[in-house]
């Protein structure tokens, strides 16, 4: 049990997928106006990254290993994340269509979504079993939303805000992005601090 | 087009890290040596030439309908090849590269140039195109890890060049020093190219040349 809370708060706060580790940063830089939007894409992203780790790692484990095809996993696992995300589209739209009102259109971005084949990926390089790759996939959603939904709050401020021409847009955004990931800096050794 | 043009465009006009905003992540992820940098650059220009030349041949064999999977099959099977290249002969850049190595499936760029351009040109310029691009990308990303080295570790290549005289900035070799430095980097191809690069109203998703595919609000939801 102690392990996995170690797993869950240094994916979430130590190692930030977005704000440490540079993944997810078109969806962090492109959903992050709104806070509405940056939760729909948040919510769809950690169903997504735990249904990923559900199938990916069994399929890692029982069918390229034993195959010795563990080279192939890139392509494999692209292939079927892409498919698992035109699944979970479907079934949403016929059996919960209110839940596909609210994730509906982030699904589809996120198959090319880098966080997503990130820690599938991830998961099998840290030699994580199968229980702790889901704890490090729930994490890492979680720490994609909190990124989230700081950075919308931050950027809602910067709107009312005087900045240079130059920085206008782009460069002041991924300004903002640095400070906030310096205060992200601060978590370093709270494992440490907590469990130990 | 031209064909020079072609071969240009991807230089600083449509440069893909600095202009498009396309592969942001690996451009800040292994951006904390300049020989990272290039080494991420030259691995991407391999997978892209080689998916540009083969998507442009067989663009007229894969069915519309199916032609993004398809092409994501192509561009993994060319990431796996150069991968394994990469294993063999240059460990150090496998280690340094680690996770962003296989994750140039799903950099943008690649996957954009494929559906923005090879699906729609010849080989050949469909090559120049990749090698413009994947020029330009290797040139921001040397750029950048330049950048974050020479202040983060006062080093540049690996060869010393203020650490004994200035203490340098461990932070540009971290996290923020990434966004930092590319931030400002962003702001000043904006101030020299003003007017005359690709207009950009906002970023992320909509600046990716895949937006129109993959988002299906776009489009009011037809696709799905």
């Amino acid at each position: 049990m102690k392990e996995m809370m170690i797993i869950l708060v240094s994916v979430i706060l130590v190692d930030n997928f977005v704000l440490s580790k540079f993944l997810g940063i078109c969806p962090f830089l492109g959903v992050s106006k709104k806070l509405d939007s940056a939760i729909g894409m948040s919510l769809a992203v950690i169903f997504v990254m735990t249904i990923a780790t559900l199938v990916t790692y069994p399929i890692y484990d029982k069918l390229l290993v034993p195959n010795d095809i563990g080279y192939l996993q890139t392509i494999v696992f692209i292939l079927v994340i892409a498919a698992l995300v035109q699944l979970v589209e479907i079934t949403l739209k016929k059996y919960v269509p209110a839940l596909y009102r609210a994730l509906g259109v982030y699904l589809p971005l996120i198959t090319t979504n880098c966080a997503v084949l990130g820690v599938t990926l991830l998961n099998i390089d840290s030699g994580y079993t199968y229980i702790q790759s889901i704890v490090n996939a729930v994490g890492a959603g979680i720490g994609f939303m909190l990124a989230m939904v700081l950075f919308s709050g931050v950027r809602q401020t910067m709107e009312q805000s005087d900045i240079p021409v130059s920085f206008r847009g782009v460069p002041s955004v991924l300004i903002a992005a640095s400070i906030v990931s310096v205060s992200f800096m601060g978590f370093a050794g709270i494992v440490d601090g907590l469990f130990r | 087009m031209n064909r020079l043009a072609i071969l240009k465009n991807g230089l600083l006009k449509e440069n893909p890290v600095f202009v498009l905003l396309l592969g942001t992540c690996p451009s800040l992820a292994v951006t904390t040596m300049a020989v990272n940098g290039l080494g991420m650059g030259v691995s991407t220009l391999m997978v892209l030439l080689c998916s540009n030349i083969a998507i442009a041949a067989l663009k007229d064999f894969i069915p519309d309908k199916v032609r993004i999977p398809a092409f994501v099959v192509l561009i993994a099977g060319f990431v796996t090849i150069v991968g394994l290249l990469v294993k063999a002969y240059a460990p150090d850049l496998d280690l340094a590269l680690g996770i962003f190595l296989p994750l140039i499936v799903v950099n943008c760029i690649i996957l954009g140039r494929a559906e923005m351009f090879a699906s729609k040109n010849g080989i050949v310029d469909s090559a120049l195109d990749a090698v413009g691009m994947g020029l330009g990308f290797t040139m921001a990303l040397f750029i950048i890890g330049s950048i974050r080295e020479l202040l983060g570790s006062g080093m540049w290549m690996g060869i010393p060049v203020t650490a004994g005289h200035i203490e340098p900035i461990a932070i540009f070799m971290l996290a923020p020093g990434g966004f930092f430095v590319y931030g400002c980097m962003i702001a000043l191809i904006g101030k020299l190219t003003k007017g005359k690069s690709v207009k950009k109203k906002s970023f992320g998703c909509a600046g990716c040349p895949s937006a129109g595919i993959c988002n299906p609000s776009d489009k009011g939801g037809s696709e799905s």
